[in-house]
């Protein structure tokens, strides 16, 4: 487990990474689902508030 | 496909047109992203873990590089989706500018942000690779600043994107700059073989066997399939969004359950 993490010395570089790329990748789903979750729950909202 | 020519007229070309705006109507778009959200999504999850596991744990050590290489398996499958999310960007941006269809302008407009990242992931990690490999962080080298050009691409685009009000103007404007930024591609693709440069030539996208070990080529290619999967799952989520915002006055809108 030890030298699977250490990945022969370059660990920090291999893991740095794969790091930024789990927040990358993570990000952008997560900015997406907020995003749409907000629009609709802004959408929902101004039919059942008072008319406009 | 030939565009409709205004000398003949002919039945076929309104009926082609016709379908084709259909199959571009926004609520039909948002019903048939809605329904493929959880198809990519899964698919993603799937091929990101089996990907992993081949890249971390299967594929054996390079005789050069040690375990270093490994970052081959981020770093490759985000370059190749940079540039083929830019491909998706400037022809949907072209339908938009050619046949009026604006859901082409909300495709283009998600897949730049997304190819933005993606650009950015290539940068960053091949940087965290070039340090202990070439001992330096940066080089000016073709292959590079090609690539660092394709990210100010992205984000000249999106600057452009949202300093005009009108959305089919900033569309149809974003769509031309993505045009003239097509050729880029071919220059990121050729760099290393066209320039001395310090990044290694192509590997697996060459004529003839790829360079690359088999038990190294079958994780690369499925982490590919999974940054794929990515990309379209956050490309579903941006086109609901994107119409949404832009149809937010359309009945269509106004029927939508509120919980999902």
């Amino acid at each position: 487990m030890r030298e699977f993490f250490a990945m022969g010395g370059y660990g920090a570089y291999v893991w740095s990474a794969y790091f930024l790329s789990a927040i990358v990748l993570g990000g952008t789903v997560a900015f997406s689902i907020t995003n749409l979750r907000t629009l609709l729950r802004t959408l929902s909202n101004s039919q059942q508030g008072p008319p406009d | 496909m030939s565009l409709p020519r205004s000398d003949q007229s002919g039945h076929s070309d309104i009926s082609l047109g016709t379908a084709f705006h259909r199959l571009g109507s926004p609520p039909s778009v948002y019903r048939l992203a809605t329904q493929l959200t959880p198809w990519f999504a899964w698919a993603a999850v799937a091929c990101f873990g089996i990907g992993l596991y081949g890249a971390l744990v299967a594929a054996p050590p390079d005789y050069q590089q040690g375990h270093a290489y490994r970052i081959i398996f981020v770093h490759v499958p985000a370059a190749w989706l940079s540039m083929a999310v830019y491909v998706v960007f400037a022809i949907a941006g072209a339908v938009g500018l050619i046949w009026h269809i604006k859901v082409g302008f909300i495709v283009a407009r998600t897949s730049a942000l997304i190819g933005a990242a993606y650009t950015f992931l290539a940068l960053a990690t091949g940087s965290i690779w070039g340090k202990p490999m070439w001992g330096a962080w940066w080089v000016w080298d073709a292959r590079l600043t090609s690539e660092l050009v394709l990210l100010l691409l992205y984000l000249g685009y999106l600057a452009l994107d949202s300093a005009i009000d009108d959305r089919r103007t900033a569309g149809r404007a974003g769509a031309v700059l993505a045009l003239v930024g097509l050729v880029n591609l071919p220059i990121i693709h050729y760099s290393v073989e066209w320039w001395n440069t310090l990044h290694q030539g192509a590997t697996v996208t060459k004529l003839g066997a790829p360079s690359i070990h088999i038990d190294m080529l079958v994780p690369l290619l499925i982490m590919a399939i999974a940054f794929k999967m990515h990309y379209l799952t956050v490309l579903m989520l941006g086109v609901r969004a994107g119409l949404l915002k832009q149809e937010k006055r359309a009945s269509w809108v106004k029927t939508l359950s509120p919980a999902r």
